[in-house]
């Protein structure tokens, strides 16, 4: 699992959360929020799916960590690696 | 044996409750919907005479925006429950208008339409309109927890025309109001965003096409469904809801409960029951409505501009429980056929209008007499109606008429379990949809987001608030 395949299975979940989004051009270091018109119930869905997917836990204290792509990678990466 | 422990058990096949059951099948939940009627649909169903498909309560979906625009209801609520908007096949209205006695406002899916009539025909109440609709705009109208304050006495704020005052309440009302005379001010702007802000669809083939995709993408999450099985009693343990009884005598048991038929109907199944918060709390407003069915366009009589019509001849708007068996004075009219179906077309003419009625009188006749009383309020109610649409010759119209249905409070009743056949349910509603147990809540009309998106997105926030925030990760 490298960053970079990481940051392809959040945007596959967002896609399916979001399918009204253009995700071609996302910018990894910038804010999700800043570019895509996602809510909180969104943020929610992305963490309920990568539980459901994934069986990846993200305490509620760590939500932050999945303000952008960058940082999703940052954050989750380590965890897909562990669950592999 | 059979394992009869739900996760969440949900009350009712409504557009609310099957809502909620995606969201919680979609992430693993066990859950099970229980519907004592063999349709699913709950105020928003259908049915089938002679051959001939009709919708019930459905007029028009509100909250429609064009494809492209995101952060309405419409967006969240398809998002949330994973649906594709062409699943929904909406076509757009036509036009629709409020009309009172000889003076009228249009307004269409475009804002600047009903906007721009305003500012033409009330042009003394411009600033106060404008500074209404910024109310309105900013209002936060999806907190759980905000205090109720009068609508009316906000809009007085803001305006001093009655005329344009009762004119904009009129269609608010008709299509949500649980109360008599005001509204919650959350509740207006609701309403004021769901019809004006926004605006009205359907699917050429009506309200089914919605149920079917709910109901299927329910059954593709695993969920499970039980039709023609009522909960009968929903039975108190230490606070909580230990059990349910089903109608036929079964009983099962879940960790959290959502019903979504109603406070005081839900309250009455409480064992111990709950009967003095039911009363306390159980709405009065109830309906009847006319359809007849013509095997012209209503276009060829000159009806084809108008889609939703809300009507009023009297002084003031009177919002009330009808003090005759159908209060002929107001109402609304829909002509299914004036939606922009692009190549599709119905297959005939439908001419629909709906008056406030009295469920007292309607429940208590007699059966010869209820449909002789039927006969003769349908034509009265036509009557009434006609006079806000282009001239028709009385011959004309009843050489068209293929069929007819007409309901009342008491199908109201009997079909949707709502009490006083009240179909926007209790005037006080529970924002947050905590009840007197700590695992049962409520979803949809007496949750109180309205309208079909409404109750779709009630069913989700429940879900969501009660069920899947904060829970603990299942292992």
């Amino acid at each position: 699992m490298t960053k970079d395949n990481c940051k392809k299975l959040v945007i596959d979940i967002i896609s399916d959360i979001a399918p009204d989004e253009d995700l071609s051009s996302i910018k990894p270091e910038i804010r999700l929020r800043d570019q895509l018109q996602l809510d909180s119930m969104d943020f929610l869905d992305i963490v309920m799916e990568l539980r459901k997917r994934h069986g990846i836990e993200v305490p509620e204290a760590d939500y932050g960590q999945l303000a952008s792509l960058e940082s999703c990678a940052e954050y989750l990466t380590p965890k897909f690696i562990a669950k592999s | 044996m059979k394992d009869s422990h739900y996760d969440v058990a949900i009350i009712g096949a409504g557009m609310s409750g099957l809502a909620a059951g995606i969201r919680l099948a979609h992430f693993g939940r066990k859950v099970c919907i229980f519907e004592r009627h063999n349709a699913p649909g709950g105020l928003n169903s259908f049915y089938s005479i002679a051959g001939r498909k009709y919708d019930v309560g459905l007029h028009a979906l509100t909250n429609y925006v064009a494809p492209g625009i995101k952060g309405t209801p419409l967006g969240k609520l398809l998002r949330q429950l994973r649906i594709e908007r062409e699943e929904f096949a909406l076509c757009p209205q036509k036009r629709s208008r409020i009309a009172f006695r000889d003076f009228s406002l249009a307004f269409t899916n475009d804002f600047a339409v009903l906007d721009g009539e305003v500012a033409t025909k009330f042009p003394h109440q411009a600033d106060g309109w404008r500074a209404l609709v910024q109310a309105v705009r900013t209002h936060d109208d999806v907190s759980l927890d905000a205090q109720p304050i009068s609508a009316r006495a906000v809009v007085a704020r803001h305006l001093s025309d009655p005329l344009l005052i009762d004119m904009i309440f009129c269609p608010l009302m008709y299509y949500g109001s649980a109360q008599e005379r005001d509204m919650e001010f959350g509740q207006f702007v609701i309403m004021f965003k769901a019809l004006f802000l926004e605006g009205f669809a359907r699917p050429l083939e009506g309200v089914r096409v919605i149920i079917r995709v709910l109901l299927e993408k329910f059954r593709e999450a695993g969920g499970e469904r039980r039709m023609k099985c009522g909960v009968a009693r929903i039975v108190e343990e230490r606070g909580r809801v230990g059990r349910l009884i089903l109608d036929d005598g079964e009983e099962i048991t879940a960790t959290q409960i959502i019903s979504s038929i109603g406070f005081p109907e839900t309250m009455r199944l409480c064992d111990p029951p709950q009967t003095d918060a039911a009363e306390r709390n159980t709405g009065v407003l109830s309906y009847a409505e006319i359809i007849s069915v013509l095997h012209r366009e209503p276009a060829s009589f000159g009806w084809g501009d108008d889609t939703i019509v809300f009507f009023n001849d009297s002084e003031r708007f009177d919002y009330s429980r009808a003090a005759d068996p159908v209060d002929l004075r107001s109402g609304v009219i829909c002509l299914p056929n004036n939606f922009v179906y692009g190549a599709g077309h119905l297959p005939e003419g439908i001419f629909r209008v709906t008056c406030l009625a009295n469920f007292d009188y309607w429940a208590h006749l007699p059966e010869l007499e209820y449909q002789a009383e039927k006969l003769r309020w349908f034509d009265a109610i036509t009557r009434s109606a006609r006079r806000f649409l282009p001239l028709v010759d009385d011959e004309v119209l009843a050489s068209a008429r293929l069929a007819t249905d007409m309901f009342t409070p008491r199908t109201i009743r009997k079909f949707t379990g709502h009490l006083n056949g009240a179909i926007y349910g209790a005037p006080r509603k529970s924002r947050n949809g905590r009840t007197h147990l700590d695992n049962l809540y409520l979803c949809g009309t007496d949750q109180g987001f309205l309208g079909i998106v409404g109750a779709m997105l009630s069913g989700i926030s429940m879900a969501n608030y009660h069920v899947l925030q904060g829970s603990a990760p299942k292992v």
